[in-house]
Parts: C-alpha cells; sequence; structure tokens
C-alpha cells in the first residue's frame, strides 16, 4: 500500500514522514514527521529562518520535497489548489496593479474557476462574507496600493478564506494587525476548525500556540513535537529562543 | 466660422483628403490597442526590460528577411522566438543577475542586426526603416495583419487573464490557485512578441516600447481596476496616435517618433496631475486605524 493510500484510509489530511525540508541544495530542517486530521490546529513556532515559513512552503507545493515523504488530503502538495490555501508571510503589494480589496478577495475563487468558469451569485456571496468576516467590507473598493498593512493583511486573509479550502497554511496571519485584529484571526481559525479545516499556522506568538492540537518547535530542526503543554516546556523554549517565557 | 472651419479643417483635414493618413491613422491606432492589452501586463509584471530585449531581438531577424527577400515579419517572428528562448534560458540557468544577462543578449542581437544589415546596399535607408519605423506606407495587406495579430493579443489577453492577473500579483499565489507559472509567464512573453512583430513596422524596433509601456503606465496611474487599466491605455494610445501624426503632418516631423513622445508626454501629463491624489494616499498609510472584529 502506498504512502498516498494510507494517508486517505486514515482519514488524515497532511503525513509527512522523515521529511526534509529547503531552498535549493540547502536543507532548512531535516526529519520532520507530521500527521494531522480534519479540525487540528498544528503551530509552528520559532525565531526568523528557524523553517517556520520553509516548511509551509513544502506544504503549499512551492518547494519540492527534498528527502523523505509528504502528502496533502491524499496527493502531492500543490496537486489540490481548491481544497488548499496559503497565506504568504509577506503578501506582495504592488504600487502599479490597480486591484480593489474586493478584486483581490475574488481572486480566492480563481483556484474553483479555473481560465473559463464564470463567477456566480454563490462567489460573489462568498467573497463578500469573507470580506466581512476579516473586516476587508469596510474598505472593499479601496484599490491595494493604498491599503495601510494591517488593511492589506485582512484582504489577503479574505482572498486565503474565500478559496474554502480544507487544509489552511497560514504564515504569521496576524503581522502587522492590532490586538482586535488578532482577536479577531483567533477567531476566524476557531470557527475554520470547527467546520473540519485542518490549520497550519506559523507564528513568533508563543500566545497562538496554547489553543492547538500540537506545537511544533523548530530552530533549524524540530526541537519540540506534541500537545501544547509538553512541547512548550521552559527547556525547549529556551533552546528554541534562547530564553524562557516569564509565566 | 471661418476660424473655426479653418481649425477643424487643420484638425481632421489631413485624414479626410490624404488615404495615406487614414491607413496610418487606422494602422496605429489597431497598433495603439494591440500594445496596450500586452502592455498592460508588461507594466504590472514589470517586464519592460524584457519588452525592450524582444523589440531589439527581432532586429537580426528582420536584417535576415530583408536579406533574402522574405518578408520582414516572418524573420521577426523568427527573432522573437530566439530571443524569448535566449532569456528563458538565460533567467533559468545562467548565474547572472537577469537584468545583465537579458541586457547582453539584447546589445548581442541588435550588433548582429546592424552587421547583417551592413552587408545589404541600401544599409542606412533599412536600418532606419527597422529601427524608426514606416508610418506613411501602410498597405491594406499590414492593416489585415494587424487586425490578426490585435484578434490573437485580445484572445491571449482574454483567455489567461486570470492566471495573468495572479502572476502579477505573485507568482506563487498562480502556482497556489493550480496555474502554471512556466506556461503563462511564456504565453505572456508571446503575446508582448507579437505585440512587437505586428507594431515594428510602423513604428520602428526601437520605439514599439514606448507604446507598450507608456500608455498602460498612464492606465496604471488612472485606474483602480486592470479591465479599466487596459481600457485607458487603449484611449492613450489611439489618442496618441491622433496627436502623433497630426503634429507629424503640420510640422513635417518623424511620425513613428511623434506619435510614441505623445504618449510619453501623455504620461507625464498624467504622472504630474494626479500627484496630489498619488501624496494623499502615501501620507494616510501610517495613520490607517485599525478595526476589531
Amino acid at each position: 500500500m502506498s504512502h498516498q493510500d494510507a494517508t486517505n484510509i486514515a482519514g488524515l489530511t497532511i503525513t509527512a514522514s522523515h521529511l526534509d525540508v529547503g531552498y535549493g541544495l540547502h536543507r532548512v530542517v531535516r526529519d520532520i514527521n507530521l500527521q494531522t486530521q480534519r479540525g487540528d490546529l498544528i503551530a509552528l513556532i520559532g525565531t526568523n529562518g528557524s523553517g517556520k515559513s520553509t516548511l509551509l512552503k513544502s506544504l503549499a507545493g512551492m518547494l519540492p520535497a527534498m528527502h523523505g515523504e509528504v502528502s496533502v488530503l491524499g496527493t502531492r502538495p500543490g496537486a489540490a489548489p481548491k481544497r488548499v490555501a496559503y497565506l504568504p508571510q509577506h503578501p506582495v503589494s504592488s504600487h502599479t496593479l490597480p486591484l480593489r480589496a474586493r478584486d483581490v478577495v475574488a481572486m480566492g475563487r480563481f483556484a474553483h474557476l479555473g481560465l473559463f468558469k464564470r463567477a456566480g451569485a454563490t462567489d460573489r456571496e462568498i467573497v463578500e462574507r469573507t470580506m466581512q468576516r476579516t473586516g476587508a467590507v469596510e474598505f472593499a473598493d479601496k484599490p491595494l496600493r493604498e491599503m495601510s498593512g494591517g488593511q492589506q493583511q485582512r484582504t489577503h486573509l479574505a482572498q486565503v478564506l474565500s478559496r474554502q479550502a480544507e487544509v489552511l497554511l497560514l504564515d504569521e496571519p496576524t503581522a502587522g494587525l492590532d490586538i482586535a485584529g488578532k482577536a479577531a484571526v483567533a477567531d476566524i481559525i476557531a470557527a475554520e476548525r470547527a467546520r473540519g479545516v485542518t490549520v497550519v499556522l506559523a507564528t513568533h506568538d508563543l500566545a497562538d500556540a496554547t489553543s492547538a492540537t500540537a506545537v511544533m518547535l523548530l530552530a533549524q530542526r524540530v526541537v519540540a513535537f506534541g500537545p501544547p503543554d509538553v512541547a512548550l516546556s521552559d527547556a525547549n523554549v529556551r533552546e528554541c529562543f534562547g530564553f524562557t517565557q516569564p509565566h | 466660422m471661418n476660424l473655426s472651419f479653418a481649425l477643424a479643417d487643420s484638425l481632421w483635414g489631413p485624414f479626410a483628403r490624404n488615404e495615406f493618413m487614414q491607413n496610418a491613422l487606422l494602422a496605429s491606432s489597431l497598433v495603439a490597442i494591440i500594445c496596450a492589452i500586452a502592455g498592460t501586463y508588461v507594466v504590472l509584471r514589470g517586464l519592460s526590460f524584457v519588452g525592450d530585449a524582444l523589440a531589439h531581438g527581432v532586429i537580426p531577424g528582420i536584417a535576415l528577411a530583408l536579406l533574402f527577400g522574405i518578408p520582414g515579419v516572418v524573420g521577426a517572428a523568427v527573432g522573437a522566438l530566439v530571443m524569448m528562448g535566449g532569456v528563458s534560458v538565460i533567467t533559468t540557468r545562467v548565474r547572472l543577475s537577469a537584468d545583465t544577462a537579458i541586457g547582453l543578449l539584447f546589445v548581442g542581437m541588435l550588433s548582429l542586426g546592424v552587421i547583417i544589415t551592413s552587408r545589404s546596399t541600401s544599409f542606412v535607408g533599412d536600418i532606419t526603416r527597422i529601427l524608426f519605423g514606416e508610418l506613411l506606407g501602410v498597405t491594406h495587406a499590414d492593416l489585415a495583419w494587424q487586425s490578426v495579430v490585435l484578434v490573437l493579443v485580445a484572445a491571449i489577453a482574454f483567455i489567461a487573464h486570470r492566471p495573468f492577473v495572479l502572476m502579477s500579483l505573485d507568482d506563487g499565489l498562480a502556482r497556489t490557485s493550480g496555474f502554471s507559472v512556466t506556461f503563462f509567464h511564456g504565453l505572456m512573453l508571446t503575446m508582448v512578441a507579437m505585440a512587437v512583430v505586428g507594431s515594428f513596422q510602423l513604428v520602428g524596433t526601437l520605439l514599439v516600447l514606448g507604446l507598450l509601456v507608456a500608455p498602460a503606465a498612464t492606465g496604471a496611474l488612472l485606474a483602480r481596476r486592470v479591465s479599466t487599466m487596459m481600457l485607458v491605455a487603449s484611449v492613450c494610445g489611439v489618442m496618441s496616435s491622433y496627436v502623433g501624426l497630426l503634429t507629424s503632418y503640420h510640422f513635417d516631423v518623424a511620425a513613428g517618433a511623434s506619435i510614441v513622445f505623445t504618449s510619453v508626454y501623455l504620461f507625464v501629463l498624467v504622472a504630474v496631475v494626479t500627484i496630489p491624489r498619488r501624496m494623499r494616499g502615501a501620507s494616510e498609510l501610517p495613520h490607517q486605524h485599525e478595526h476589531g472584529h
């Protein structure tokens, strides 16, 4: 039985075994082992350059696996674009691109629509609803190039949500948001999990990790992986960040 | 009354009285729309330099075609293919910054074109025609050929609109949305090459970049949507064609260069006029408030 068949039968959403991820010839993290189910939240914690984004890009199919096996929704990463959505760490802001917030959010439906299918009432309703969820509805007609960092983040997050994927790969979704914005993202993640979506979240913030199913501490290797209370031990956090969080 | 008649006559008379001016206006308007469509993505995806390289890459092809008596368009198409292949190999295989590599390829092709042309007995006439175009000798066959190119370029832009817009924002977004970036980038370059091959006879390989970039850049300043940007670019391009041809007729100056100059001048004008609006947008950025939900 192949690795991918095993994934389907066990109802797992993401599996990785002995996975090495990196760029070109440079391996950033070796020997990652991971299994997720519907509704799981996996928090990837680590400093800059620890390998969080590299792992997310590999799961999104943007970087090939350097070694080992990885499967997302029973297929290779990147092969199910309608069912997996990825929010990059620094979504691009173009100074020339004439796109309003609602146009950027509507681009999240392109994976479903392909080249020719016309966007229907359902698509427009989804776009409107996701803009309401992230607050992007308040500046729906504002051009991307005139938005603040926080507004752009809300717009890109709405785009990712509008794909209505089964796996969400979020690279620091709260970057540039204030406390209320962060709380809104936490609510969104909880709501997505409640409808069975698997969320993999890269973050600097240990507070984001406490509600996770499992936490992976990264420092160019897997320092610890397990339930938050076990993985986030003082010793592990010190090894990962070089200091201990005050309790 | 006489004055307004004289004014109207000087604005439209040259076109009403001369078939070559009508053909030139029709051809340059077709080319302006072709370039507005392709140019929109050139500007959005930052391909100006690649566009320029493609425009010069066609020169050896045209020169060879002239030497052997083949239609220049065929030579240009072959030249564009070679250049696209070269750009693609260089940007993926060679460990040099892309602009250096493309710049070298561009100058290499340009000099090769000049060397080939220098073998011809009518060297100066040929090279001038290749570099600066020949707007006032447009034939019906040229118009038919430009109409075909317009249909093809518009078809590519229509079919690939979604991946092109995604790629303009971010290649990764296009890839994770299920579109092959390699394929659609190649298709975009093909579209730009078609625009170059369809336009060079009119404005010349040296100036075609102006029509690709200036109207689209003006569109980017004014539009809030990609489709509007393309429309504004087309209108600017056609307006520049008219103003440029009229200037050329009344003041007896080079037609192609007048059109391109008008389109660049129009961009500068719009850029200056819209400075206050853009400054306002920029100054708002650090103070934007965040609402929680």
